[in-house]
């Protein structure tokens, strides 16, 4: 039983346990300093940014459904090419 | 499981659509206004990032133990959606920041732990697309160490002082604004089954013709 | 437990024994961080140096060499196939990580001892004004550094592009440790030096040497199995 604990993965691993217990039982910050001074010429027009950042999430998740769907289509062409290939050498 | 991608981008792509009309309903963040509205299309892909870390992290752990090729191919779409994920919310971030702090970035815990995240998981897919043979071994390698970085990301703004709101603020919130919130998330966390389920297909059919490439060598 | 012990020392030997007849790690990466060294001296040094800078250039020069460092040990360990026959012994892999990195911690030490002094000259930066808390923070901040890019130089050595590939995948996870080290190092290099920043920077670097590591001893084994 005590080679267990000599073994130096427990070991780390324990060391891992009382690592995190420590960090969990910090005291956090108290307070959250919101930055509020802005000056008046800092006054952007919010709209652009809001709309800016829906069209971003709709870009991002068509860009990516679009060009996965395309590998999709081409691998199961490949396949079908592949298969029928297969299917006329040996009937 | 490809049969599931239609519904599920059909239920997500509902919820997009309707979302913009029930936040436009929210009442307005005193002191933000209209900006605060990127808040619910800004904390859901930035949490289901970090979820998709942790996510990727547990699958390569399990297929560095069981050599399963099906939990490979979970593990790189998982790392793929934490890119496009962590992509939404590095984007929709600062478009935020630059109206609310008046600055487009700032390089204090939070933003720096998430976007160090966020180069992690490129780094794995750069491995995984050039790395060579068994590459497959070594990103999963990589993916632990990934997801060992969430702690520190998810509690960075608890133990330092940072310009970046608290994780407190969203458990505390009032119903008006909890609503669109969880909703909007919904609607990310659907996308992000559907596109799984997508990109899960597409590495199974990659085996599939590798399979018969060797079949016809013989 | 001491066979474990015993081959990390057999690995640590051999690599000593290797470099003593040559020395060409040491003398190659000494002399890269010292290129380093002085194209920022070059850059950043007006009439007066800049005050901040000898901070992150300290630590920037200890990641370029590491970096070198890590990808030439195992390159050599490739071209000799040694990393095959490591690894078919009948000995504990984690011994074998462990013994590595001891190895190139040793390296790194070697090319630090170089590096402060010439950092402090070059910027006249005062890093030896807290010499124990300056310690702390380069023996924890290097063993995080090295712990990772021993594992990953390890797992890269038999990969396509595993020169760019080390970089590409260190730099990412080891970035928060060279934060923690440049703002350690910033702590006391302040007009009036904050020692007790210093040692929460410590702290910090200690809980992510703990993470790093046992991370690495677990998943070595795995990672290097084909």
């Amino acid at each position: 039983m005590k080679k267990i604990w000599l073994n130096p993965r427990v070991l780390a691993s324990l060391l891992l346990v009382l690592n995190a217990a420590a960090v969990m039982a910090q005291p956090g910050q108290s307070e959250f300093a919101p930055v509020n001074e802005l000056t008046a010429a800092e006054q952007l027009p919010a709209a652009p940014l809001v709309i800016a950042a829906y069209a971003f999430v709709w870009l991002a998740f068509l860009f990516y459904v679009w060009t996965t769907w395309r590998k999709v289509g081409k691998v199961e062409a490949e396949i079908g090419a592949l298969s029928a290939q297969l299917a006329k050498r040996r009937p | 499981m490809r049969k599931a991608f239609v519904p599920l981008l059909g239920a997500a792509g509902f919820i997009f659509l309707t979302a913009p009309i029930i936040i436009a309903r929210a009442p307005f963040e005193s002191t933000m206004g209209l900006v605060q509205k990127i808040f619910y299309f800004h904390m859901p892909p930035a949490m289901l990032m970090l979820l998709s870390a942790i996510f990727c992290g547990l699958v390569s752990g399990a297929y560095l133990v069981t050599r399963r090729p099906v939990l490979d191919w979970t593990a790189y779409a998982a790392a793929e959606l934490t890119v496009l994920y962590g992509s939404i919310a590095l984007v929709t971030g600062p478009l935020w920041a630059r109206k609310a702090w008046g600055v487009w970035w700032q390089w204090d815990a939070r933003l720096t732990m998430s976007l160090l995240m966020w180069m992690i998981f490129v780094a794995y897919l750069l491995l995984r697309r050039y790395g060579g043979n068994g590459s497959e071994t070594l990103a999963a390698g990589l993916a632990l160490f990934g997801m060992a970085t969430s702690p520190f990301v998810y509690l960075s703004v608890n133990l330092w002082r940072t310009v970046h709101p608290l994780t407190s603020v969203v458990p505390t919130l009032p119903v008006d604004f909890a609503f669109p919130l969880w909703y909007a998330f919904t609607g990310f966390l659907l996308m992000y089954l559907a596109l799984m389920t997508l990109r899960v297909t597409l590495e199974r059919q990659r085996a599939a013709l590798d399979q018969l490439f060797l079949e016809s060598d013989e | 437990m001491t066979a474990f012990w015993r081959v990390v020392w057999i690995v640590v030997r051999k690599d000593l024994a290797i470099e003593a007849r040559s020395r060409e790690l040491l003398n190659t990466t000494v002399f890269f961080a010292l290129s380093c060294v002085i194209i920022f001296a070059v850059s950043f040094v007006r009439e007066k140096p800049l005050g901040d800078a000898a901070a992150g250039i300290l630590w920037v020069a200890i990641a370029f060499a590491g970096t070198l460092a890590l990808g030439r040990t195992f390159e050599r360990e490739r071209y000799a196939d040694t990393l095959r026959a490591l690894l078919l012994a009948p000995s504990e892999r984690p011994a074998i990580y462990v013994g590595k990195l001891i190895g190139i911690l040793s390296l790194l030490a070697a090319t630090e001892i170089v590096l402060v002094p010439l950092v402090a000259l070059l910027f006249q930066a005062g890093l030896f004004s807290h010499p124990l808390l300056m310690g702390a923070l380069l023996i924890f901040g290097t063993i995080g550094f090295a712990s990772v890019g021993t594992l990953f130089a390890a797992m890269l050595a038999r990969a396509r592009s595993r020169d760019v590939l080390l970089p590409i995948l260190l730099y990412p996870v080891t970035i928060p440790v060279m934060i923690a080290g440049v703002k350690g190092t910033s702590a006391l290099l302040d007009a009036t030096p904050q020692l007790q920043m210093a040692g929460m920077w410590i702290l910090l670097l200690v809980c992510f040497d703990v993470v790093f590591l046992t991370l690495s001893l677990w998943t070595f084994d795995p990672l290097m199995t084909e």
